[in-house]
């Protein structure tokens, strides 16, 4: 394979500069995320601890493999979304290894609001669950929860992709055999009741789990009955008397020992039915990417750079490097895994929509999983480009994109606009994962044009009427326009709304896509039918 | 005085062609060895325990004797008679230990017309006693020990002569050997526990329970004299052993030749030995053993009239074959080398591996060999052994699993041997005491010589790390190692599966936006660590921020075979490291170290709940039941006296309580674990 020569000097000013604002960007990341972690407040915490639990992320761990990754999802869930602070929506979720295979872990924090789901608790879980069903994962539900929030009902109960979509999709990912396993490790109320009695294995920790439709406040408004917790649904009574449960743990550490168990009992294999090689750690240090991403999100800079940083060996064996070359493709390794990758290097125009068709079908064709590093203000615009079809080149490669069943990895590292965002795969085009640097910005396009837009039909309307718009006037008209797209086109806006599965440290990004795309594998890559490509 | 030959040893036409080893273990196959050296035939014994053992495999024919139990077996002498009778064996090889010192045995021999390989049996009669060995010592103008040696065995006769030599004082069973039927008494009230004690261990060891007492010097050396005399009236001593550290009577490390001997003092010693051989008419190999005193004056303790475990030590100093010596003096031959032509070259230590727990008042252990991989042998390095791999340590017999013998031209050069040789000694399945020996041989006491009988108690802190302090390089150490063999066997799986190079393979507890922590207990002395380990960067350039009580070093590791070449904050040193399962054991220049990584508390998957019993600790057999169903019992009152490998062990109530059901009555078999009977703690008011 062919290695890319890297042309930066980490001497420069330039590199030292760019190199300082992303780690400010990326330490700013980290220090929020420390404070997420934590979960609840300390009282909380301090609470649930003295009830003899284990924390929700010291759970996780117990519940990995000795020293297993663990590939979190959506950090970042519900930042600053409500009123309340609900730190990762309360809920965690992730893919790690149990029991030699890779799981999804979806684990309530009950010392965020009681682990009640929030709108956006109810779309991680559902997100986890879809990357569950996508990459063929077994589910381990460790809950502990008291339900839907109640106050938020209407953006939580009725709605197609809302609380009922949990136990649809357990039943549906039993059926196509993804184990669910389920370990009750505190309350699991109402509906919740549901993700251990519809799980293949349950398992309930005494003292601690408990499970029932209505809760003993409920049974009495409702009978008149006054029973304690322990006896209307605890471990007890579910794995001697209801058969609720399955399996009956002294303590959470034995719950998740079981858990492991049950996995290791699952008799799966991970069907990886592609040409892989010995990992070739890249020539080029990952950390020298933060000098090499402009300060200045409108200067240009060679992604070849980028693509150096994170594929096996550096090496990249590069397909129609003269033509449209707006757009790079080629073929890389990832931790030995085969990628092809599709990464901007400027503006789309036609030749380089139709280059990334052209490259999207051979991967298909060949199942190379695909890696999209998206960076782009969108196709480019005119009477000239318009005329030459741009908006059908566009549309073959929004086709292939959209059709290519092979699994889809796309990372944001810099703008995502307009139907760029569609031929670069985002999400709408179900990449298995998709995650952003810290430097990406997202809208339908950027700030300062979407308000050049606005601030055009506005003059126009007044020219129109006659009246004057001073250049003042204009530029306050546009700033708040700038300011807004500014913040819901941040990262932070983005994640917290589940438009991506997380913001990652520009360096990690090999590691993220090794680990990605790793787990992909465990669904066999299907053969691909495109749709009709206009000519 | 030791005479010369006339004559050099030569080939007798009177040589066996085929002797009876009467022992098992790794005396039996060290007796098989120079047999078949020799070009000598051999027949073993065994009992039911030992139908797959080494020594039977060995030797070129094997007779049955019967059930496990040695006082079955081993014990038996008509039945080894009669193997001796019904293969034509002309000779009988005793070892040490079951009929070695058994004058009866000797005598039947005799009158079988079968040559027993051992003193005549007057001299084991004599000796046989100790009470009239020294008076025979006595005669002889042999030095000796204060002590009481008479007839009469009653308590108060023979706690008066204790209190007038005043304590402490030792007991011992007239007929012992091995720290058996011996306990040392500190004072008056003392006495009478400890005398009972001593005659009934003396009685079940020996079937003897006379006794005598001996003052107790504090300070002594155990230094013994190996002798051999033949039947044409030649006697040599093949120079000394110092048998100091013991623990319980029981020799831990032998060295020869014993460091701090003048030439005169050997000679002395030497020839006194001889002396003692002489008035008794003595034939064979003996040894004479001998408490050294820091004045240099010594005492006659006893004589052994048999080849010693740590005879092997003499053999590397002198490069002569004892076993041969012995089957060619039984032959009739004279002895092989003259005093004259007898000189020590270098210095040798034996340190006796046990199936034991050193931690835990040294009590017997059992189980099966699962894993057991000796060092290599060479010119400096010897093993011998009567087990091999997937052999069981049998509740039956001695646990002694093998014997490391080193050799080198100096002390400290042979001291180095055994360390190292230690640290290479790979035994699981079984707990054996070589982190304790590793740790004696490296303490600095045991290195600069400043050893006496009462070492391993004196040294107890450093043998035992009792010291947190020191374990300032170790934690970390064996954290890393843990993390890198965690690495090391998640590759070797991947390996072997359909994704070898998958990052979820690896086992850097990688995180996403945070570090990437693996948080350990590492438990030692029984005190819980917490240790956290932080892994930066991957692949091959990756080290780990090591954080124990506060304190962070930066370390680096790469594992090569069974040594962790590590580097700390910049110091580079290696370990060699040992584990079993969860047990890591960690082997450096100043000791061995014993870790156990803490797996969290899981609970029960049943209830067991054993609080109102009480466990056996080891197999073994029901000594004597002290108390009856119904009764009432005190904290630490003596409830039930257990015997394995012949010691004895006590055990006591936890508490002020009632004792509601025994399980077991004397002389029952117990198996290690069993509840042996039930107890209800009295209520706290």
């Amino acid at each position: 394979m062919a290695k890319i020569i890297s042309k930066i000097n980490s001497r420069s000013p330039e590199f030292i500069e760019n190199a300082r604002a992303m780690q400010e960007q990326v330490c700013d990341l980290k220090e929020k995320l420390a404070e997420i972690k934590l979960g609840g407040g300390e009282r909380s915490r301090e609470r649930h601890l003295s009830r003899g639990k284990l924390l929700p992320r010291d759970r996780v761990n117990a519940l990995l493999d000795s020293g297993s990754p663990f590939l979190e999802l959506s950090q970042l869930a519900a930042y600053k979304v409500y009123d309340d602070n609900v730190p990762s929506a309360g809920i965690i979720t992730g893919i790690g290894r149990v029991g030699g295979q890779e799981c999804i872990i979806v684990a309530n924090d009950a010392t965020v609001k009681g682990g009640t789901y929030y709108p956006l608790t109810v779309k991680k879980h559902i997100r986890a669950q879809t990357i569950a069903q996508e990459n063929n994962l077994p589910c381990i539900y460790l809950v502990d929860s008291g339900g839907a929030n109640l106050p938020n009902q209407d953006e939580v109960f009725p709605d197609r992709e809302h609380f009922g979509r949990i136990f649809f999709n357990q039943a549906n990912m039993s059926a196509q055999a993804i184990p669910q396993i389920a370990v009750v490790m505190g309350s699991c109320t109402a509906g919740g009741a549901y993700v251990p009695a519809m799980a293949d294995e349950s398992i309930i920790v005494k003292e601690q789990g408990t499970i029932f439709l209505a809760g003993p406040p409920l049974v009495k408004a409702a009978t008149g009955e006054v029973v304690s917790a322990e006896d209307l649904g605890g471990a007890d009574v579910h794995c001697r008397t209801s058969g609720v449960a399955d399996h009956y743990a002294q303590n959470d550490h034995h719950a998740l020992k079981i858990a492991k168990t049950a996995i290791k009992n699952l008799n799966r294999t991970k069907p990886v039915e592609m040409n892989i090689q010995p990992i070739v750690e890249p020539v080029y240090d990952s950390e020298e990417i933060y000098g090499i991403i402009p300060k200045d999100s409108r200067q240009p800079f060679d992604i070849r750079e980028i693509i150096a940083r994170v594929v096996d060996g550096s090496e990249f064996d590069e397909f129609k490097a003269l033509y449209g070359t707006t757009l790079v493709c080629g073929f890389s390794r990832i931790f030995g895994y085969p990628v092809g990758i599709v990464a901007n290097n400027g503006i789309l125009f036609g030749e380089s929509a139709q280059k990334g068709a052209h490259f999207i079908e051979l991967c298909a064709q060949r199942k190379i999983p695909l890696v999209f590093l998206q960076n782009i203000t969108g196709f480019m615009v005119g009477q000239q480009y318009e005329a030459g079809g741009i908006a059908k080149h566009g549309a073959k490669m929004v086709t292939a994109v959209a059709t290519a069943q092979v699994p889809k990895f796309t990372i944001l590292i810099g703008g995502s606009f307009g139907a760029g965002n569609y031929g670069m795969c985002g999400r709408a085009y179900d990449p298995r994962f998709l995650f952003m640097w810290p430097n990406a910005r997202i809208s339908v396009m950027g700030g300062e044009q979407a308000a050049g837009v606005l601030a055009q039909v506005k003059r126009d309307q007044k020219e129109k009427r006659g009246e004057a718009w001073s250049a003042q006037e204009e530029t306050d008209f546009k700033q708040p326009i700038i300011d807004d797209y500014e913040h819901q086109g941040h990262p932070y806006y983005a994640s917290a709304r589940l438009w991506d599965d997380g913001i990652i440290d520009p360096a990690d990004t090999r590691q993220v896509l090794g680990l990605a795309i790793s787990a992909s594998l465990n669904k066999p890559i299907e053969e691909t039918k495109f749709g009709i490509f206009r000519m | 005085m030791s005479q010369s030959p006339n004559n050099l040893p030569t080939r007798s036409d009177k040589m066996f062609t085929k002797i009876l080893i009467a022992n098992r273990g790794e005396i039996a196959c060290r007796v098989i060895k120079t047999a078949r050296k020799m070009g000598i035939l051999t027949v073993a014994v065994y009992s039911d325990a030992d139908s797959n053992s080494l020594h039977v495999n060995m030797a070129d024919e094997a007779i049955y004797l019967g059930p496990s139990p040695s006082r079955e077996s081993y014990l038996v002498a008509e039945k080894v008679i009669e193997a001796a009778k019904r293969t034509g064996a002309q000779a009988i090889h005793p070892g040490y230990g079951f009929l070695s010192e058994n004058a009866d045995f000797c005598r039947m021999c005799e009158q079988e017309n079968i040559k027993f390989i051992g003193p005549p049996v007057a001299a084991i009669e004599a000796m046989g006693s100790k009470s009239a060995a020294k008076n025979i010592m006595e005669k002889a103008q042999v030095p000796l020990v204060p002590g009481y040696h008479g007839e009469d065995q009653t308590e108060a006769v023979i706690k008066k002569a204790a209190d007038e030599m005043g304590y402490p004082v030792l007991l011992k069973a007239t007929a012992g050997g091995g720290g058996k039927g011996m306990r040392q008494v500190w004072s008056e009230a003392e006495f009478s526990e400890g005398f009972a004690a001593a005659k009934r261990e003396a009685k079940s060891s020996f079937g003897d329970d006379t006794m005598l007492v001996e003052k107790y010097l504090t300070q002594p050396r155990h230094v013994e004299i190996q002798v051999f005399c033949d039947n044409h009236n030649n006697a040599v001593y093949l120079f000394e052993r110092d048998c100091s550290v013991q623990r319980r009577h029981q020799k831990v490390i032998e060295e020869a030749p014993a460091f701090g001997m003048s030439e005169t003092l050997r000679q002395k010693m030497g020839e006194s030995a001889i002396k003692s051989a002489q008035a008794i008419g003595y034939q064979g190999a003996g040894t004479v053993e001998f408490l050294l005193d820091v004045d240099g004056s010594f005492y006659f303790m006893e004589m052994n009239t048999r080849l010693q475990v740590e005879h092997p030590v003499t053999e590397l100093i002198t490069g002569q074959d004892l076993v041969e010596w012995q089957l060619r003096v039984a032959a009739g031959e004279v002895l092989p080398k003259t005093q004259q032509e007898l000189a020590i070259n270098g210095h040798a230590f034996e340190a006796r591996i046990y199936a034991e727990d050193a931690n835990n008042d040294f009590l017997p252990a059992t189980g099966k060999l699962n894993f057991l991989q000796p060092p290599v042998e060479s010119d400096h390095v010897r093993v011998d052994t009567g087990v091999r791999q997937g052999d069981d340590v049998s509740v039956f017999y001695d646990p002694m699993i093998a014997k490391l013998i080193v050799w080198d031209e100096n002390r400290e050069k042979a001291l180095q041997r055994l360390t190292k040789a230690l640290a290479e000694y790979r035994i699981s399945g079984v707990t054996t005491n070589i982190d304790f020996l590793y740790n004696l041989a490296t303490c600095p006491a045991f290195i600069n010589e400043d050893i006496d009988t009462g070492f391993i108690e004196k040294h107890q802190s450093d043998i035992f790390h009792n010291n947190e302090q020191t374990l300032a390089d170790e934690l970390p150490i064996a954290a890393l190692y843990l993390v890198l063999s965690l690495a090391e066997r998640a590759k070797a799986n991947a390996a072997d599966t359909s994704d070898p190079y998958s990052p979820w393979n690896s086992t850097n507890a990688w995180r996403l936006n945070e570090a990437h922590i693996h948080q350990l207990t590492l438990a030692h002395n029984d005190i819980e660590y917490p240790v956290t380990v932080e892994q930066k960067r991957h692949g091959s350039d990756s080290y780990y921020l090591i954080t124990v009580s506060n304190k962070t070093l930066d370390c680096q590791g790469r594992i090569s075979g069974d040594t962790l070449y590590v580097s700390i904050d910049g110091y580079r040193s290696h370990a060699t490291i040992a584990r079993n399962d969860n047990e890591i054991s960690l082997y450096r220049q100043n000791g061995a170290f014993n870790f156990t990584y803490i797996e969290p508390e899981c609970g029960n998957d049943e209830t067991t709940n054993n609080l109102g019993g009480l466990l056996a600790p080891m197999n073994g057999t029901m000594v004597s039941v002290l108390v009856k169903t119904g009764d009432k019992v005190t904290k630490d009152q003596p409830l039930m006296i257990m015997e394995a490998m012949k010691m004895e062990h006590t055990i006591k109530a936890p508490e002020d309580g009632t004792i509601d059901a025994l399980y077991y009555a004397q002389g029952d078999m117990v198996d290690g674990g069993c509840e042996l009977l039930a107890f209800t703690a009295q209520e706290k008011s």
